[in-house]
């Protein structure tokens, strides 16, 4: 079995991961057996996460290294670089910079290929980890919540993965961007299509106090023609105590991290953090995606 | 008045009613290019009484298949193809979509992995008259025909 993108997993799938994950305990039950690691482009943390799950199970890794040091530099195609890698390990773990990526490389080898992410396209754990920490810290089922995605919707890869995982069980979602970083127009027929109910917001302020779960995440400077509209922007998306003062009091707030100003340093202490959680949620999730394809 | 201008083959396959403007996307996806050996032959702007105009080809000495056909339907979705031996049709397809084009378009996603050296083919799936690659998700929006690999 290979882990490319949630959108092609069943509720029932996803659910089986999650389950697995609560209960999933540091064992040998993968004693003996190589997770290779190809990062094709760095991703400090998500591969730590992955090196750490495999341990924790027994299991061992093998790392390319940077593509610098490598056969890719040299011109290999991907390809004959996972064909050759699947002589070594029992499952690959892929990070590339180009969407379908790991699609292509399950296509070439015969042991599992779990999508680390792909360019603007896919990172499955990810958004696994994250269903695990909504479900992990709110008392209603996933189907009842109503969960505000903020942020840059444009291009941020993992929050179109999120939305449709969220909608899969029903959830109700509304986007909070600034209108030049609105989910784009391809995403919006795809969630319509799939008939999918989402509401669009300029600010957070207006729904605060309905949300279960507020999703932060990342703008990037990048994206703003200069340090000024920049600066403006980020403001006012940034999540203070303040922000919160409407919020109910079960209220989860996440991010995927790393991030910069989007979260004020002394929310951390409130009850409503949760995106350290978060990030270790990442161990456990994929300790138990290992388990099930290896 | 049209038989004047589309004179029999003896073996061949004609491909008729092409929307005007589009006999030669229907070559591109046939795969008929200046290197072609086969005697090609092109009709464009034909009168007809069902489209006004339309385009009209004939590639000699080859039996386009009812798959390749198929992929027609891309830009041509009302053709009749009519396979010719020996001065007789002897098969006449209908063109329909195809549930998977298969590398006759490329990704217009510069950063799909199908725009690289990978050793692939291009997939797409067709659902509910929507183009989808199969690897990055990117969804063909304008004329097909300018996808054509
Ligand atoms: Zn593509």
């Amino acid at each position: 079995m290979d882990i490319i993108n949630t959108k092609e997993m069943s509720k029932d799938d996803i659910v089986a991961v999650l389950d697995r994950a609560a209960e999933i305990e540091p064992s040998d039950a993968l004693d003996g057996d190589v997770l290779a690691l190809l990062f094709f482009e760095p991703s400090t943390r998500t591969r730590m996460s992955f090196d750490t799950a495999m341990k924790r199970l027994g299991g061992d890794t093998v790392d390319m290294g940077s593509v610098e040091s490598s056969s890719v530099k040299k011109g290999e195609t991907l390809a004959d670089t996972v064909r050759v890698v699947e002589g070594y390990a029992d499952a690959i773990v892929l990070r590339h910079p180009r969407e379908g990526a790991a699609r292509l490389a399950a296509e070439f080898v015969d042991v599992p290929v779990i999508n680390a992410g792909d360019g603007a396209g896919h990172h499955p754990t990810q958004t696994l980890l994250d269903l695990y920490t909504v479900r992990d810290n709110v008392a209603a089922a996933l189907g009842d919540l109503h969960v505000g995605i903020m942020g840059d919707l444009k291009y941020g890869r993992t929050v179109h993965s999120l939305a449709f995982a969220l909608a899969k069980f029903g959830a109700r979602i509304t986007f909070v961007s600034p209108p030049s970083l609105r989910v784009p127009e391809n995403v919006r027929t795809e969630l319509g299509r799939a008939g999918i109910e989402f509401k669009e917001v300029d600010g957070v302020d207006d729904v605060i106090d309905t949300l279960d779960v507020l999703y932060a995440t990342r703008i990037q400077k990048e994206r703003f023609p200069d340090e000024k509209e920049y600066e403006k922007v980020a403001g006012e998306y940034r999540v203070t105590p303040e922000t919160l003062e409407t919020a109910r009091d079960d209220l989860v707030l996440m991010h995927p991290l790393p991030r910069v100003d989007e979260i004020a340093p002394d929310v951390d202490e409130t009850r409503h953090a949760k995106y350290f959680e978060q990030a270790h949620n990442g161990v456990p999730v994929r300790m138990a995606v290992l388990d099930m394809v290896m | 008045m049209e038989e004047l201008k589309i004179q029999p083959i003896r073996n061949g396959t004609v491909v008729d009613h092409i929307p005007q403007g589009q006999a030669l996307n229907v070559l591109r996806v046939l795969g008929v290019d200046s290197a072609t050996r086969d005697v090609v032959s092109v009709a464009m702007n034909v009168p007809s009484d069902e489209m006004g105009r339309k385009d009209i080809v004939k590639v000699e000495d080859r039996r386009i298949d009812s798959k390749e056909a198929d992929l027609i339907a891309l830009i041509a979705p009302d053709a009749t193809v009519n396979v010719v031996d020996d001065y007789d049709v002897t098969e006449k397809h209908d063109v329909s979509m195809p549930d998977e084009i298969r590398g006759v378009l490329a990704c217009p996603n510069p950063s799909c992995i199908t725009n690289t050296r990978e050793p692939v083919e291009t997939v797409f799936d067709v659902r509910d008259d929507e183009i989808r690659c199969e690897y990055c998700g990117t969804v063909l929006t304008d004329e097909i025909a300018e996808h054509l690999a």
